[in-house]
């Protein structure tokens, strides 16, 4: 039951772009086809779960023992742009398909704050190791499905006649405004 | 004069905020009031600058190929001082502000400005360059709060600019009116641009 709430809060009810603002940068940047986005979305599955379930360990094993909790934000920074790294080689060798089709997004992901975020989130919220990855996986889905259903709606926008001044950056924004509009009304829904 | 010139470009040709459209994340979080605006300013500027002044001073011993991460970690240092300050002399703003402090880390505006301009200029310059730009996105982001406020609330810096009962628009301090505000803003300011 408790996974079930941590779930449906991280993927609707405080979507990580549309509620926490976590994440804009990749939002707004690769929103544009719904292929790429379904593939920026599939990498930071990935390398969410993967960041918690390190930071879990260097949280609780080093940082708290040696009493040097002001060390997260550097170390934690340092262990994700490290991961990304890692996965990317890893991949390269191992899985050159999923390399091919996840390679463009991985460097681009170490910019993404909603990995940091979350795995900072993670600990603040005292979850254990199951519930940290179980989170950030949840959460990397609800970022996901936010960039595809924008990718969607910018994809019709391109036929659409809009002020000169609103072209690109502002039209996205607005139009984000309207999706987190839609997605408020899912709040109440876990209590 | 192009000391000067250094520092007014991220006030109002390359403002970070409306025209590069950088460190978009905390923009649109914290702009809830006036004050968090000014709160999250001041904290991005003193990053900004310290982090500058670091990379332009020690730009001849960093290798070009861990750049990035020695940016890094120049920078998440002086986020975590600031981290600490803010903890101990400012607890309500902090808690406010809460997890957009330590993402100052990630926020595109510092990074950016270490790889554009930071590591190829000298001292002086990467200041200014760090302040002019810290001011532009504190003002960016003040205004932005401050017409959030305004909408959502009725007041500027919690002082109430209409009467206790009039209806106010909730939606405007909710997350969508974060987007809705700044994509208002940033074509405000194209059409601003294109005239000037």
């Amino acid at each position: 039951m408790e996974f079930i709430k941590i779930i449906i809060l991280a993927l609707i009810v405080n979507n990580v772009v549309l509620a926490q603002f976590l994440g804009i940068c990749p939002f707004l940047g690769v929103s544009n086809k719904v292929s790429t986005s379904i593939g920026m979305g599939a990498a930071v599955v990935f390398v969410m779960a993967l960041a918690n379930f390190v930071t879990y360990f260097i949280q609780f094993y080093i940082l708290v023992p040696l009493h040097i909790e002001f060390m997260q934000t550097i170390c934690f920074i340092f262990i994700i742009a490290f991961l990304v790294q890692i996965v990317e080689i890893i991949l390269k060798k191992s899985a050159p398909s999923l390399y091919q089709a996840l390679g463009i997004y991985l460097p681009l992901i170490t910019t993404n704050c909603a990995v940091l975020g979350i795995a900072i989130l993670a600990v603040q919220k005292d979850y254990n190791l199951i519930e940290s990855v179980v989170y950030a996986a949840a959460t990397a889905v609800g970022f996901t499905i936010a960039m595809v259903l924008m990718a969607g709606l910018r994809e019709q926008m391109e036929t659409t006649r809009y002020p000169k001044a609103m072209k690109g950056f502002p039209i996205s924004l607005v139009t984000a405004g309207l999706l987190s509009l839609a997605f408020m009304g899912f709040s109440g829904l876990v209590k | 004069m192009s000391n000067l010139k250094h520092f007014t470009n991220g006030i109002f040709r390359e403002n970070p905020t409306f025209v590069l459209v950088l460190g978009t994340c905390p923009t649109l979080a914290v702009t809830t009031a006036a004050f968090n605006g000014i709160g999250m300013g001041a904290a991005t500027t003193f990053v900004l600058v310290f982090s500058n002044l670091l990379i332009a001073m020690l730009k001849n011993f960093i290798p070009d190929k861990v750049r990035i991460a020695a940016f890094i970690v120049i920078i998440a240092t002086f986020v975590t001082i600031v981290d600490l300050v803010m903890k101990a002399y400012t607890p309500d703003l902090y808690k406010t502000l809460g997890i957009f402090i330590p993402l100052i880390v990630v926020n595109c505006i510092i990074l950016g400005r270490a790889e554009a301009f930071a590591q190829k200029s000298r001292i002086l310059p990467a200041i200014l360059d760090g302040l002019g730009m810290g001011i532009g996105f504190t003002l960016a982001i003040t205004l932005m709060g401050s017409i959030r406020e305004l909408l959502g609330n009725g007041s500027i810096f919690d002082i109430k600019l209409v009467s206790e009962n009039a209806k106010t628009i909730l939606m405007f301090i909710l997350p969508p009116g974060a987007f809705l505000t700044y994509g208002y803003l940033i074509a405000a300011f194209n059409k601003i641009k294109a005239k000037s």
